[in-house]
């Protein structure tokens, strides 16, 4: 565990710690510090040595099943130390500090007592989070404060969830929630993970999964850095356990600040399980999960180091898993539950189709909704749609215009006049989503074809990317005017969906040139506009959407050709990026290593396999506002400037209403 | 040849400042001969011109009544049919809100239709239908006070129009320093309106005036400048990139702004813009705020063509053609700030300004 813990000590410098740490928690393994300091007496802003953290995750934690001694990471300078501020507390941590637990996991002890799934670091991290669910285990507070290093750390959020149950730590919601703490954190995490115990799962289980996931980290700590992310393959199991209510948890959290808050710089969220296999030994806690996450997913192996904060998993087993269990969830409702099928299966892409499946499913799960008895409907039907949001985003992560559509959803369930009887509330809210739809994608969109319209000439070649159903929309209509003008569609792998743009256009009967995206620079200099559609628009003016568009309007403006990006207005976003790999969805790393049709290109086979070959596949990706001429919204064709100004605008006006 | 279509804007202006010419002559005399009514608003004519027919037939009494008003060189076209719509709104005779609204709109298409090719004027028809209804006076349920706020909101925005040349002015004055050269294109109002304050003021600055083919505007502007014993220069078209290293700063006029940020102007304003540009030379662009278009051309060809004709002095074999168009656009990369009367802005500004106003 030493040598484990020596990478630890370096702080990883993609990882970055927010709030207040203990300086000297890395780096002295030895410095003991015996002045126990009671866990209600330090206040969040107070940095006590990390033995001090440990003494009040003694104080917190519920009595957790011996974690094994190795486990328990609350080792707070050393395993004397450990041993020694927790003794008191010693049936609270069975598990005495182990030596692999740092004294980062002293402070990471914010979680307390979920000992497995210390939501490593990271879940420490999240205070905010933490004490959303921090019902469930210790008061969390009292670990946010000593951990120094925790309060920095958003995860607390995580933490809430792997205290609810055993061990099986959310890591999913761990990455959510994961605001990245310090690598250090995390890796303290790890550490204290294994003392808190989860009070579900006997001492001893605990204790033999802890074994077992301690050796599973040690193996998997050379890569060290995000650690935390990782919660040791060990936590990361029980974490799944935790998993849904964190994630509901997380989700709920994550629908409303889906943008900034979920992604902290350092996110170690993503579950960094070095042996995928070891996350099924936890069956039998993820069935015992409260909440269980629906969703079942893998870790994928081979992940790219510098996406590690996004979520990425193994998409195989996925799909078939949630297919049978159709018939048996009574937690999400058949229409959302459909809807997240229909995502992860690719049925439904594209964020319009997306946030338009996503609202007629909640529309339906409103009306079959009742009130419990004991429950206010405003408080239990926002706590029931985000309990759906958070299984869709297991499904697949939410995309902007989604997020957007809960916020609005959310405030008009919020807005309800407490006068209305239970089926006019219903009602007024199936109205409202309906009016949604219709005002601000569907009349949004024609809108933008008869702005955009104007813009296309007679004699014109247009060039287009991917396939979006604003632009399907005016090029349809412009033909239908009787514009003479020719499109060229610009189609990558490993989706190409421009093929389907093609099938569709083609049988209207638009002369097209098909083509891929490494032909852009040959094909445009015939070019005389581009039209470009986008998942959203950014506060910043940047494009965010499929991922080639930004070497579309790159060498477009090369070129001096205008390009014009259409896009309703309920995309834009609050959100600043300033490049692709701070948020972004990852993608099934699978589909890049095979290519349809042809079995003879097969050189990637076994890919997994190699330790030092990695696959990414993204998503999405960021377009700088400076290659963008136009963008045609339903309030008109307005500069990328002005994005801004329209959000600000309407948002006091509730853009979404 | 037959004689390309020229746009009435381009007539007015040419007639207002071009050189001096037979046409010109003739519609100064004619002009003359009507301007003895006084510049202030609501004279004493309005009522007679628009006593009955004003609501039975609006077009015709709004398009006097734009005539009237355009006759003095010194007022924007804009602002003339901001007046007009004003003395609409007065002398309507209408009796609900819908029945006004739809008599103003029916007003401001006449005028529209009178120059479609005119930036300012269905720019300046559009901000004042805007401006004026966007009131919460509307909901008012007395009607009499609903139009009288509307006639108060109308002649505010005349006000506005009116002096916002004088405003234009002020705001720049911080930017013209002693000791340096401006290079001034095209005969704006605006900018002679700024340049007369600063001589006014005593600052020391040189003029350097491009020609300004066809219009020949140039030589009027050099005119107007040596008036006010400013030292002025003429240059030809073709030697702006030559004297841009001794310039210190552009400034223009503008037939439009449009909502990217760009302005339509003159031709030839593109080409300066873009050597000053190169040069690192900032272009100043004053232009009041009735002229913010809802128009967003990509490209040159993107815009409404306006044709002036060409005289080259020496007959054309016929098969050449001319590339007649008045106009040209300047992409919002190539301006610097912006003078407007509601402030110094920079190009990013009017699409914020637009979307405030109209959404």
């Amino acid at each position: 565990m030493d040598t484990r813990r020596a990478p630890r000590a370096v702080i990883d410098p993609k990882v970055r710690k927010v709030g207040f740490f203990a300086p000297p928690e890395l780096s002295q393994p030895g410095l003991p510090d015996p002045i126990p300091l009671p866990s209600s007496s330090l206040s969040p802003v107070m940095i006590p040595p990390p033995r001090h953290s440990s003494e009040n995750l003694l104080h917190h934690a519920r009595p957790l099943a011996p974690t094994v001694p190795g486990a328990s990471s609350v080792s707070i300078e050393g395993s004397v130390v450990a041993g020694g501020s927790y003794g008191s507390s010693s049936e609270l941590f069975p598990a005495p500090m182990s030596p692999a637990s740092s004294s980062y996991s002293s402070s990471r002890f914010v979680g307390g007592g979920d000992g497995d799934y210390c939501l490593n670091g990271a879940a420490v991290a999240s205070p905010g989070r933490g004490g959303g669910k921090a019902a469930t285990s210790f008061p969390r507070g009292g670990f946010e404060s000593p951990a120094a290093k925790a309060s920095s750390v958003p995860a607390s959020g995580l933490t809430t969830v792997s205290v609810v149950n055993d061990s099986s730590l959310g890591i999913r919601g761990r990455e959510k929630a994961d605001n990245g703490g310090g690598s250090a954190l995390e890796a303290k995490d790890q550490a204290t993970n294994s003392k808190q115990k989860k009070d579900k799962t006997t001492k001893a289980e605990r204790r033999a999964l802890q074994e077992a996931q301690r050796a599973a980290k040690a193996a998997a700590k050379a890569e060290g850095n995000k650690a935390s992310g990782t919660v040791t393959s060990g936590t990361a199991k029980p974490a799944k356990a935790i998993k849904p209510p964190h994630k509901v948890d997380n989700s709920s959290v994550a629908a409303s600040e889906k943008k900034g808050c979920d992604r902290p710089p350092e996110k170690d969220r993503k579950k960094d399980v070095p042996q995928p296999r070891m996350q099924y030994d936890d069956e039998s806690r993820v069935e015992k999960a409260k909440r269980r996450a629906v969703v079942k997913q893998t870790e994928a192996r081979n992940r790219v180091e510098l996406f590690r904060h996004l979520p990425q998993y193994e998409h195989g087993s996925l799909l078939p898993d949630l297919e049978a269990k159709f018939f048996q969830l009574d937690t999400v409702h058949p229409a959302v539950y459909k809807a997240g099928l229909q995502y992860l299966s690719g049925n439904i892409s594209g964020s319009n189709a997306r946030c338009i499946a996503m609202l007629q499913a909640f529309q339906d799960a409103i009306r079959d909704y009742r009130v419990p008895p004991e429950k206010t409907f405003v408080r239990d039907l926002t706590a029931k749609i985000s309990s759906y949001v958070s299984f869709l985003i297991e499904c697949r992560p939410l995309c902007i215009s989604m997020g957007n559509a809960i916020k609005f959803l959310k405030t008009r369930i919020a807005k309800l006049p407490l006068t209305l009887s239970e089926s006019e509330s219903k009602a007024s809210l199936h109205s409202d989503i309906e009016r949604f739809i219709n005002e601000k994608i569907i009349l949004a969109d024609k809108v933008i074809v008869k702005h955009a319209v104007t813009k296309i000439r007679d004699g014109d070649v247009l060039l287009t990317y991917g396939l979006s159903s604003a632009v399907e929309m005016i090029l349809l209509h412009a033909h239908k005017l009787g514009k003479q003008f020719r499109v060229i569609i610009v189609d990558s792998r490993p989706q190409l969906r421009g093929k389907i743009l093609l099938r569709r256009l083609v049988e209207k009967g638009l002369s097209c040139t098909y083509t891929q995206i490494n032909a852009l620079s040959y094909i445009m200099h015939e070019v005389t506009r581009v039209f470009l559609g986008a998942s959203s628009v950014l506060s910043n003016g940047t494009v965010y959407s499929g991922v080639g568009t930004a070497c579309v309007a790159m060498i477009a403006h090369s070129f001096r050709v205008p390009v014009l990006v259409c896009c309703e207005a309920y995309k834009f976003s609050e959100r600043v990026q300033l490049d692709s790999i701070c948020s972004n969805e990852l993608g099934d790393p699978e589909v890049i290593s095979k290519v349809l049709g042809r079995e003879d290109v097969n050189y990637l086979d076994g890919w997994a396999n190699t330790e030092n070959l990695q696959l990414l596949n993204l998503i999405y990706d960021a377009t700088p506002s400076d290659y963008i001429s136009m963008i045609v919204t339903d309030y008109g064709m307005v500069p990328p400037t002005s994005v801004p100004v329209i959000v600000r605008e309407y948002r006091r006006e509730q853009l979404w209403i | 040849m037959a004689d390309p279509k020229i746009s009435a804007y381009y007539q007015t202006r040419m007639a207002h400042f071009g050189a001096v010419t037979n046409d010109w002559l003739a519609q100064a005399q004619s002009a003359s001969a009507i301007t003895t009514t006084p510049p202030p608003p609501s004279p004493p004519p309005t009522a007679a011109t628009l006593s009955d027919p004003s609501h039975q037939k609006p077009s015709f009494s709004v398009i006097d009544e734009f005539n009237r008003w355009r006759k003095q060189p010194d007022l924007a076209e804009a602002v003339a049919a901001i007046r007009a719509l004003a003395a609409v709104i007065r002398s309507s005779m209408a009796t609900t809100m819908m029945q006004l609204e739809i008599e103003l709109k029916s007003a401001s298409d006449s005028l529209k239709s009178w120059d479609t090719t005119s930036i300012s004027l269905t720019a300046a028809c559009d901000l004042f239908m805007r401006y004026v209804t966007r009131t919460a006076a509307l909901e008012y349920e007395d009607f009499n006070s609903a139009k009288s706020r509307l006639i108060e909101r109308a002649d505010k925005f005349g006000e506005i129009s009116y002096t916002a040349r004088k405003v234009i002015a002020m705001l720049s004055q911080d930017f013209i320093f002693n000791g340096c050269t401006i290079l001034v294109h095209g005969f704006s109002r605006v900018v002679l309106e700024v340049l007369k304050l600063a001589a006014q003021n005593k600052k020391l600055f040189r003029v350097l005036c491009t020609e300004g083919r066809p219009d020949r505007t140039g030589l009027r502007l050099s005119n107007e400048l040596a008036k006010l014993d400013v030292p002025v220069k003429l240059v030809i078209d073709s030697a702006v990139a030559y004297t841009m290293d001794e310039v210190d700063m552009v400034f223009v006029g503008a037939d439009g702004v449009v909502e990217s940020g760009g302005i339509i102007n003159m031709m030839g304003t593109y080409q300066i813009a873009m050597v000053a540009k190169s040069m690192s030379k900032p272009v100043y662009v004053a232009a009041e705020s009735y002229k913010f278009a809802r128009l967003y051309p990509l490209d040159q060809k993107d815009l409404a063509p306006a044709l002036r004709p060409v005289d080259f002095g020496v007959p054309i074999p016929s098969k050449v053609e001319v590339e007649c168009s008045a106009r040209d656009y300047t992409p919002p990369q190539y301006l610097t700030l912006l003078f407007t009367d509601l402030g110094v802005l920079t190009p990013s500004v009017v699409s914020d300004e637009l979307i405030q106003l109209y959404l």
